[in-house]
């Protein structure tokens, strides 16, 4: 039983850093994700690296599970706790223990918020450039469970791009480092297949990050079109042109009429879609570049376009698409916020199919998205007092994910698979993928302690021998590629 | 025809009696098959785990000196016929290639439509590698400083393991966080935890312009001066490579830049600008540039430092006193902005003083005269080594007086991981770190 660890947790954290009490402990009960619930058997506070290790040493030996938890803005139920299991909390583990300009490194403990990383390196010219729009209360540790991405990972990467060091609690309680911090280790990349494992691995303790040279000059540029088959031949065009913008994003016109209604962003009125593309790099090749953003937006049919030349301007571009997820409660009781991927090409033909979807089970979609990489976030808006409704806007969330997989695409490009999308997984991986996935589980938990129940849809146990497989895959089975 | 070979040939055709020139560093196979696709590969593992035979995969062959000799190797699983680009989806910047095609054809596919694929070989490499290979090494040459090295850009990965079981991993979109990432883990597995059959690459577009400007110095502080103050510009350099023949010559200094052709021009004149009088700038690479080209000639040792890059003026002292002490001066070429340096020495180097050398070195790493040196940072928030010294290729001699590879941090984890994805060690067993 999970509550005979209260003495050891106690001991070990300290009396102020259990928590016990049972409406205390419903505050832990969902992260960003609020569909799923459930409040967890105990809640941890550890200070430092050796605690979680004890903690985590005192459920190996008790073989009780135990999940991680950051800030818990995770989309995905990632870190959704157990009944039965022990919730490991690291938001007391707020310390940013060295930056480095030199190096252009810093470090720091996996409690540490996002947003925190790039205030701390400002002073020497540096950012870290991962920025997931919940950056300002996100943790560090979070993001690399995720693997987090953000607007201006079309240019600048993701989270697994810009860690180099990685101090972990293996689910057997040692204390490792992945990766020397150079980027350029001996050995396999261990660093690079923990990160985005969703903590089902270890637990982060410490983090080696990148940090990057604030560019010489950010612009953004808004430009409005008839509609979202226009904005995405704008799209097209400017990466057929050879031009990487740190960002380009696209929102469709319910989403901006619900940013209009939110933060009063005055985006161009009567638009069917919006672009935001924002330039990054040395001053001149910036300017070049934008003016040619400029010609291939007209030449797509734009019919405005602003162009931010200062912070304030480009933070009032922004305004209308930060506040997107947030304003469609506005216009709508509940919504599921969707995160699905397709190539960048199929964006056009995707959306179209997304509105015939809409239009046929009469559950509205505000389309907000990273249109650079293809990442979707369709918002699907509905009445939650209707149980039909509620039916009918799960089964077009889903019905969404089919088409980003029948394109070639993936379940999710940043929010995870979490406890939300591991019903997904066999449709997008055969059994044999996911069995081998499984491999590294194995050589990590062997027990399958360590956040259990989460990506993967009913694991086989490690060492199981795996049956025949039930079905051809299911890109072999839709005819998107050749059998093997 | 024995037996096996009759068993090997039924799973894949192309499958015949090896010859002393199938040698994988001195040890020589039974048989070398060639696959025409995945599930002739499959087939082929199926045959091997079943019987207990040690694969080991090769490409072109060009690193296939490279790591510790197999400790046995029944079968070689040559890519050649691997050779489809199966996929250039131009309009999403990425392409779905058979491991067995050459950088230099995916080079070719992905120049018609205006785009590159951003790996350069490493020191001493051609540039004519296999996908498979330059994954399974993890190598990368000068532009690893804007685009990193090949786990960076492989999204997607077909894999046959070792017990013949074809699994995929990623996919065809750059953005996907949906189960694990194998690629990362297979890139720089030396081919130990299974075949790589194709992968998923993302490319960048093509420079309209590039320039290089290069320049000299004459000490390596005055080095790392210069380098650092190029790597904290706002002059968004690709690749920032320092040069050095001989302990008592300059080093070289070469930047490139890439961009629009009217931003290139600005940046050039500011670089040349910060590097000071004598730096010239133009658009063709110094011809030290990566030291790539042909293939290192047999004999030769060629080793990685890592470090932080802070430590750069430190990396050179150490390199130098462990040189001197040595009684060898090997030439020192790399991305020293990224922290990377290769020492390369001739065949003509005596093997004693190589392995001297490298040894040296590592004391120096071992006494942290290379560590990131971060005042008021207590030793335990930090790896315990931020640095380290492998031999990627050496003369015999060498590698049997040292291990090539050096300590290895995470090592239990290591093994786990291969016990798990190749329980009998069949695969490649021994060419990789920790005796994998």
């Amino acid at each position: 039983m999970v509550e005979d660890l209260i003495p050891e947790m106690v001991a070990i954290c300290g009396p102020d850093a259990v928590v016990t009490d049972p409406l205390e402990l419903r505050t832990y009960e969902c992260d960003g994700l609020t569909a799923h619930r459930c409040a967890p058997g105990l809640v941890v506070l550890p200070e430092t690296a050796k605690e979680i290790a004890a903690v985590v040493r005192v459920c190996a030996r008790a073989g009780i599970p135990f999940i991680a938890r950051g800030s818990g803005t995770g989309l995905s139920g990632g870190a959704l706790p157990r009944t039965d299991g022990v919730l490991i909390v690291t938001s007391r583990m707020r310390k940013i223990i060295a930056i480095d300009p030199v190096s252009q490194r810093a470090i720091v403990e996996p409690g540490v918020t996002n947003l925190s990383v790039s205030t701390a390196a400002r002073p020497f010219g540096y950012f870290y450039a991962p920025d997931p729009s919940s950056q300002v209360v996100c943790s560090v540790g979070g993001n690399v469970a995720e693997n987090s991405g953000g607007a201006h990972c079309l240019k600048h990467g993701f989270t697994v791009h810009h860690v180099t060091g990685l101090q972990v609690v293996t689910p057997a309680g040692d204390l490792v480092w992945l990766g020397d911090g150079t980027g350029a280790a001996p050995g396999y990349d261990l660093l690079g297949a923990f990160t985005g494992s969703e903590g089902t691995l270890g637990i982060v303790t410490k983090i080696i990050v990148k940090l990057t040279k604030i560019p010489q000059l950010i612009t953004c540029l808004l430009a409005a079109f008839q509609t979202t088959g226009a904005g995405g031949a704008a799209v097209s065009a400017i990466i057929g042109a050879g031009i990487v913008p740190a960002a380009i994003e696209m929102m469709d016109a319910l989403a901006i009429e619900a940013a209009e209604m939110a933060v009063a962003c005055h985006y161009p009125q009567g638009a069917g879609a919006v672009l935001v593309v924002e330039l990054d790099g040395p001053t001149a090749d910036v300017l070049a570049d934008l003016a040619k953003v400029r010609a291939l937006c007209e030449q797509s049919g734009a019919t405005e376009i602003r162009q931010a030349d200062d912070p304030d301007e480009r933070a009032a571009i922004w305004a209308g698409r930060k506040s997107a997820f947030a304003a469609v409660g506005r216009i709508s009781p509940a919504y599921i916020v969707q995160d699905g991927v397709v190539p960048r090409s199929s964006l056009g033909s995707v959306l179209d199919e997304i509105a015939r979807l809409s239009a046929a089970c009469g559950i509205r979609v505000a389309n907000v998205f990273h249109a650079g990489d293809g990442n979707l976030h369709p918002l699907v808006l509905y009445d939650d007092a209707s149980p039909e409704a509620t039916a009918a806007a799960e089964e077009l969330s889903g019905a969404i994910l089919d088409l980003c997989i029948a394109h070639g695409g993936s379940i999710t490009g940043e929010h995870g698979v979490g406890v939300d999308k591991s019903k997904y997984m066999p449709k997008m991986f055969a059994d044999t993928d996911l069995d081998t996935m499984q491999l590294l589980r194995c050589a990590f938990d062997p027990v399958g302690l360590c956040n259990p129940g989460k990506v993967f849809p009913t694991p086989r146990l490690c060492g199981e021998v795996p049956g025949a497989r039930r079905a051809p895959h299911p890109l072999v089975a839709s005819g998107q590629v050749d059998q093997f | 025809m024995d037996a096996m070979l009759t068993e090997l040939s039924r799973a894949c055709r192309l499958t015949r009696a090896a010859e002393d020139s199938d040698a994988v560093l001195g040890v020589t196979p039974r048989y070398v098959a060639s696959p025409a696709d995945a599930g002739e590969a499959g087939a082929l593992m199926r045959v091997a785990s079943g019987n207990d035979l040690a694969v080991v995969p090769r490409g072109l062959g060009t690193k296939l000196g490279w790591g510790t000799p197999p400790t046995r190797c029944d079968l070689v699983i040559d890519t050649s016929r691997l050779d489809k680009v199966v996929e250039h989806a131009a309009g999403d910047l990425i392409t779905r290639v058979q491991a067995g095609v050459s950088l230099d054809r995916l080079a070719e596919t992905a120049a018609g439509a205006h785009q590159q694929l951003s790996l350069d070989p490493p020191p001493g490499c051609p540039s004519t590698g296999t996908i498979g290979g330059v994954l399974a090494t993890g190598v990368a040459g000068p532009r690893r400083w804007r685009y990193g090295t090949p786990r960076d850009l492989v999204i997607g990965l077909t894999l046959v393991r070792a017990d013949g079981t074809i699994a995929r991993s990623g996919g065809k979109v750059v953005k996907n966080v949906a189960g694990y990432d194998l690629g990362k883990l297979f890139a720089g597995s030396y081919g130990t935890l299974g075949l790589i059959v194709d992968a998923v690459m993302r490319l960048h577009p093509q420079p309209a312009a590039v320039s290089y400007a290069v320049t000299q110095r004459d000490d390596a502080q005055a080095l790392s001066e210069a380098v650092a103050a190029v790597a904290g510009s706002e002059l968004a350099a690709t690749a920032i490579e320092v040069d050095r023949e001989s302990r008592d010559g300059p080093v070289r200094i070469a930047v490139l830049l890439e961009g629009d052709p009217s931003g290139i021009a600005e940046r050039s004149r500011l670089l040349a600008k910060l590097l000071g009088e004598g730096t010239r700038t133009g658009p063709e690479a110094p011809d030290w540039w990566g030291r790539s080209g042909p293939a290192t000639a047999p004999g030769t040792t060629l080793v990685r430092f890592a470090f932080w890059a802070a430590a750069l003026p430190r990396a050179f002292a150490a390199i130098d006193a462990a040189g001197h002490a040595a009684g060898v001066d090997p030439v020192i070429t790399g991305s020293a902005a990224t922290g990377v340096l290769y020492g390369l020495l001739g065949p003509e180097a005596d093997p004693a003083a190589a392995a001297a050398f490298v040894s040296g070195v590592r004391a120096a790493i071992a006494a942290g005269e290379l560590d990131a040196h971060l005042p008021g940072v207590p030793h335990q928030s930090l790896p315990p080594s931020q640095a380290s010294a492998v031999v990627l290729t050496s003369p015999p001699e060498v590698r049997r007086s040292l291990d090539p590879w050096g300590p290895v941090p995470g090592l239990a984890l290591m093994h786990a991981v291969k016990d798990q994805f190749d329980p009998g060690h069949i695969m490649a067993p021994g060419r990789f770190a920790g005796g994998i």
